[in-house]
């Protein structure tokens, strides 16, 4: 592959590609069944007062 | 991000559980930007011009170009010229890659608290570098560089040169077997021009040869830092090279 | 007895490796590394065969508590008081050497006292020596707590800190003779780069080896940040640091790149040192010790997730943007300016994260000098994220590089937002490892923060100005189409600029004397009798607040 159709392959689909792929994994963290699971993990720093 | 494959079954639960995946898909993460910036540059023919007149540094040059190292020079001094035209008049025509090809490491340089010393090479006389480099408030009152009298006094003592010349041929540059052979006696036959210059001047064209620290009788830290400076950017013929640079270089802004 | 004999014999033979090195060695200076090298073996040696419990001198002599807690806490302490030790010999290096452009005499004509040669060790020792020994001690005690697991390899963590203070020893003596890569920031010659390698294995070891053995089967999001510091750290290293000897017994090498590829290497890496030593490393604090001292859960786990994988995907492609309008290719430029700006996205959305945290605690700011601090430090840390993307567009850059504005940025962020973060959480130690009820004098902490926050506006504020009229300068034309100025006038210029900048980082640096001692009479056991930082004047009898009385 020359450097001029990789470029061409970047400037078009793999852009396209890469932005979709960029929102899909924005978009997972925030799934409504992650919820409980994050604040869980958000609050287990709380979890031992003894020792910090 | 482009690392954490969607697919069914899998969620960002098991790479906070799995210390290994962690770590495998943030070293994944963070060498794409690097291979896809840097790789390139390794493969891309016209990332370094070809140009005319560049050549490996003598050994004496090379001497004062790890003093200019040991010293910080950089911390202060770029090597760099951009293409702009204030930049272009004031330090002369823009900076080419193919003149740093064989500078292990680049020195660049990110900061002007001093001048750029790209083409510095013939813009001032051997007795100014000396006087300004001894005592930098002598010849500029306005500067705040340090003064590098000790420079003067310091025999140039370089071990053996031709390891260093040796250690630079391991990683690219084109010195000869002869080059690597008479690197100690390139540095007398530089500073010392009663010694005979021999094929030195074949094997580097434009190598000045003479006295630079003005004291003939032995050889300096000052004689190889000034033999560097005195050559910085006077080795390729620049408008030659790049022809749609042309710049009307005035020494008028200086 | 045969483990006893079999170490000393091993610290002696190391000994007198170094020693033979030294005797063999080409140049001087490599000379004295090795004698430094064998100097740290013999003490080893002699820690060996005397056999006493150095722990527990080193506990009554820095006044820690016997260490019986769940946690091995001892070289955190270690790790705490190297924090201040050499962020004191960096700082003090940082103002002598700002003095040194405002009064060049003050270069006092010795070679080892040079602007040039004092710049990397100023750069090396707060950077490395400060901020490293800072997230070592933080990663040791943040890894532990959120794993529910006492350190691994215990002897192993001990030789991270010990071997990371030999490498900062070594760094900064062969700054001092000359001694140098001359790559900004990657300055220690070939030796003390593969020592610091075997180091930083070492410490991957140990941190690794602690979350195998978590006890909490999540993994919290500090430890992600440490864990790619960690290793992105070592892959920078390793590929930047690639160079060739000149001799085996000799500090000289030459890098093993050339020209425009060795620049994107080192400022790929110089770019990242900050990405993931400055930034990925200081988040982790962030994202431990803020919740902890405010007290609430971070703002959102979710965005912590996005900030982690996006930042460090993001950051390493900003490298180029240090070479803006040089040789590096225009295509590489762009790429870097591109992602730059992109960066700012995810920079802000963990400021955004830290920030939100105080949501609904927000009077803690009045109340809680370490927690203003901590927002201090993020508020910094948004400036220099905002002010960083912004510089490296081009047509800003093409005006900003080489100046003093890059100072005054690098600054902003250094001081403001690791400084800050690191003084909150040292703050937040101190008193937990000691086994304090509290610090020593919350109002010292107070003072510190405005010290510190004055000064740093000093700084940035005056190197911005610097900058700025630097980059005009250069560029400034006359009617007659000449240039105004020489570089010299351009130079006397700044003079005004750096004595504002000295006494800005002056300020700085008196904060952390007073941090220095109100650490110190903590260690002691003292607590100030002092009036508390905010306390509301209150009527018993009516059962409110009374009106305002002024300050005494």
């Amino acid at each position: 592959m020359s450097y001029d159709e990789l470029r061409h392959f970047a400037d078009s689909w793999g852009l396209l590609a890469m932005a979709l792929l960029f929102l899909t994994l924005i978009a997972w963290p925030f799934r409504p069944s992650a919820r409980a699971r994050n604040d869980e993990a958000a609050n287990m720093i709380f979890k031992d007062d003894e020792h910090g | 991000m482009a690392t954490r494959p969607a697919k069914k079954g899998f969620s960002h639960k098991k790479i906070e559980r799995n210390v290994t995946l962690l770590g495998a898909l943030a070293l994944l993460t963070v060498t794409i930007g690097g291979i896809v910036e840097i790789a390139p540059l390794f493969w891309i023919d016209n990332t370094v011009e070809k140009v005319e007149g560049m050549r490996p540094y003598t050994p004496l040059e090379l001497a004062g170009r790890n003093i200019y190292m040991r010293e910080g020079c950089y911390t202060c001094h770029s090597q760099m010229i951009r293409p702009f035209r204030d930049e272009v008049e004031r330090y002369g025509h823009y900076s080419l890659a193919a003149e740093s090809m064989y500078d292990h490491p680049f020195q660049w340089g990110s900061k002007r608290t001093g001048p750029d010393l790209a083409r510095v090479g013939g813009r001032y006389s051997d007795e100014w570098h000396r006087a300004h480099l001894a005592d930098p408030r002598s010849v500029v009152p306005e500067s705040i560089m340090p003064p590098y009298a000790f420079l003067a006094e310091k025999d140039l003592e370089t071990g053996d040169m031709s390891n260093d010349l040796a250690a630079l041929y391991r990683v690219g540059v084109p010195y000869t077997k002869a080059d690597i052979a008479k690197a100690n006696d390139d540095i007398q036959a530089q500073a010392n021009p009663d010694a005979g210059a021999g094929d030195l001047q074949k094997r580097y064209p434009k190598a000045q040869v003479r006295d630079f620290d003005g004291d003939p009788s032995r050889v300096t830290e000052m004689d190889a830092l000034i033999a560097y400076l005195q050559m910085l950017g006077t080795l390729v013929d620049v408008d030659r090279a790049a022809p749609q640079g042309r710049a009307g270089e005035t020494e008028a802004a200086r | 007895m045969d483990t006893l004999v079999a170490k000393a014999g091993g610290w002696l033979g190391l000994a007198f490796l170094a020693l033979v090195m030294a005797a063999m060695a080409v140049d001087a200076p490599f000379a004295v590394h090795m004698i430094i090298v064998a100097f740290a073996c013999l003490l080893m040696l002699w820690a060996t065969v005397s056999r006493a419990d150095y722990e527990a001198i080193a506990r009554g002599l820095l006044k820690m508590p016997a260490d019986e807690g769940v946690y091995d806490d001892d070289p955190i302490r270690w790790g705490v008081i190297a924090t201040l030790f050499w962020g004191l010999a960096g700082m003090a290096a940082g103002l002598f050497i700002a003095l040194q452009l405002a009064f060049p005499a003050l270069n006092l004509g010795f070679e080892y006292t040079t602007f040039g040669r004092l710049r990397p060790l100023h750069t090396s020792a707060v950077i490395f020596a400060f901020g490293g020994n800072a997230l070592i001690a933080t990663s040791y005690y943040v890894v532990q707590r959120t794993c529910r697991a006492r350190l691994a390899f215990p002897t192993l963590a001990r030789f991270v800190f010990w071997g990371y203070q030999l490498f900062i020893v070594l760094a900064a003596t062969g700054y001092l003779m000359g001694v140098t890569e001359a790559k900004e920031y990657a300055e220690p010659e070939w030796y003390v780069d593969l020592w610091l390698t075997i180091v930083w294995v070492a410490y991957l070891i140990v941190f690794l080896g602690t979350i195998v053995k978590r006890r909490e089967p999540h993994i919290y999001v500090a430890n992600w940040f440490y864990l790619s510091f960690i290793i992105t750290i070592a892959m920078l290293h390793l590929v930047n640091n690639l160079s060739m000897p000149a001799s085996l017994f000799g500090s000289k090498s030459y890098a093993a790149f050339a020209g425009v590829q060795d620049a994107l290497t080192q400022w790929w890496y110089g770019h990242n040192a900050v990405g993931f030593f400055l930034t990925a490393g200081f988040l982790a604090m962030m994202y431990y010790f803020v919740p902890k001292q405010a007290e609430r859960p971070v703002y959102s786990y979710r965005l912590s997730i996005i900030h982690f994988w996006s930042l460090i995907f993001l950051y390493i492609w900003a490298g180029p943007h240090h070479l803006h309008y040089t040789a590096l290719p225009d295509w590489a430029q762009t790429l870097g300016m591109v992602f730059s700006v992109i960066l700012w996205m995810p920079s802000w959305g963990g400021m955004i994260n830290g920030l939100m945290t105080l949501n609904g605690a927000w009077d803690k700011i009045r109340t809680d000098p370490i927690i203003r601090m901590m927002v201090m430090a993020l508020a910094f840390y948004g400036m220099s994220t905002f002010e960083g993307p912004m510089m490296s567009i081009k047509w800003v850059n093409s005006m900003s590089h080489y100046t003093d504005w890059t100072i005054g940025h690098v600054h902003s962020g250094a001081l403001g937002w690791n400084g800050m973060i690191t003084f909150a959480c040292v703050y937040y130690l101190v008193p937990r490892l000691w086994g304090r009820p509290r610090l020593y004098s919350l109002r010292m902490v107070n003072w510190h923060f405005w010290l510190a926050t004055v000064g740093i506006v000093f700084y940035a504020a005056s190197m911005w100005v610097a900058g700025i009229m630097q980059g005009l300068m250069w560029r400034e034309y006359g009617a007659d189409g000449y240039l105004v100025y020489s570089f010299a006038e351009s130079v006397s210029a700044m003079h005004p600029m750096y004595l504002i900048r000295a006494a800005g980082g002056a300020m700085y640096l008196a904060g952390f004397l007073i941090m220095v001692f109100n650490v110190w009479a903590t260690l002691g056991g003292r607590v100030r009798t002092e009036k508390p930082m905010t306390e509301t004047p209150y009527n018993a009898a009516a059962d409110r607040p009374l009106a305002p009385v002024p300050a005494e």
